[in-house]
């Protein structure tokens, strides 16, 4: 059988801010196999704990819930889709806009989304009211020498 | 996070040792305030050498810790900050708040 994917993994966790680590290390270690430069890896870390991050403080709030992470790896793109069952954002737009924050009193920057649309390719955003949010960001992993393609290999 | 007060200078020095999330930040905004209220000092240098990881919850520790420092009269700038963190700093306008500078920390602790 034929994967429609290279490679998969899936990953869920309770919404506690201790594991913002777990999360973007664990991706990170996944991502690995691309063989990424560390600035790769470095974004891809930052993004998930953005994103995983939102999910804690803005999704679940004061509540415990259930974060799930998926990542797909399709030739040399990673994809990282990170769901939660919160509240859900109301203004998607408004909360892609630089600066905007509603947790200002946490000293939240309101720079979360714009710092993911740096760092990756595509960055979508997915999210009913009550029902809660689904993040998925694609980031391609540049190709170095042959030696990689041999490694990957392997992996199938 | 470590803390060094060079008294001559009125010169505060926080090296910050863990990665900064969200979840590190409450922790270190806390043990920052009080190393500022309490030394009072003329000038805070944040030591980033220690530091691995940092997601925009550092930008908002950073500014924070800014307006705590300002508010007191001191100045702030930032040392040894590896180029995946100063990508943040630069793409979130930080730095035309707080520069980024060089200090050569051995020198100023042997002028103690």
């Amino acid at each position: 059988m034929k994967n429609k994917y290279d490679n998969e993994m899936k990953l869920e966790f309770i919404s506690k801010s201790c594991n913002e680590a777990f999360a973007r290390i664990t991706v990170a270690a996944f991502a690995s196999q691309l063989d990424p430069t560390i600035e790769e890896l470095s974004d891809i870390k930052t993004s998930v704990s953005e994103i995983v991050t939102n999910s804690i403080i803005h999704a679940y709030d004061t509540s415990d819930g259930i974060i799930k992470i998926i990542s797909k790896i399709i030739d040399n793109t990673i994809v990282i889709e990170i769901s939660d069952t919160g509240k859900g954002i109301e203004d998607v737009e408004l909360a892609r806009k630089p600066l905007y924050t509603s947790k200002a009193e946490l000293e939240r920057s309101g720079m979360g989304f714009t710092i993911v649309e740096n760092f990756m390719d595509e960055l979508k955003i997915e999210s009913i009211v009550g029902l809660g949010t689904k993040i998925t960001m694609k980031k391609k992993i540049s190709k170095i020498d042959q030696e990689f393609e041999r490694d990957t290999d392997l992996c199938t | 996070m470590n803390e060094r007060y060079i008294e001559k200078d009125k010169l505060l020095i926080l090296e910050i040792t863990e990665e900064i999330d969200h979840h590190m930040a409450e922790k270190l905004r806390r043990d920052a305030d009080y190393e500022i209220q309490r030394r009072n000092p003329k000038r805070v240098i944040l030591d980033f050498n220690s530091v691995s990881f940092m997601d925009s919850a550092g930008i908002g520790m950073v500014i924070g810790r800014y307006k705590t420092a300002a508010m007191l009269g001191a100045k702030m700038e930032m040392i040894n900050v590896k180029p995946n963190i100063r990508r943040i700093f630069e793409m979130t306008g930080v730095l035309k708040i707080i520069p980024i500078t060089t200090l050569n920390i051995e020198e100023v602790s042997n002028e103690e």
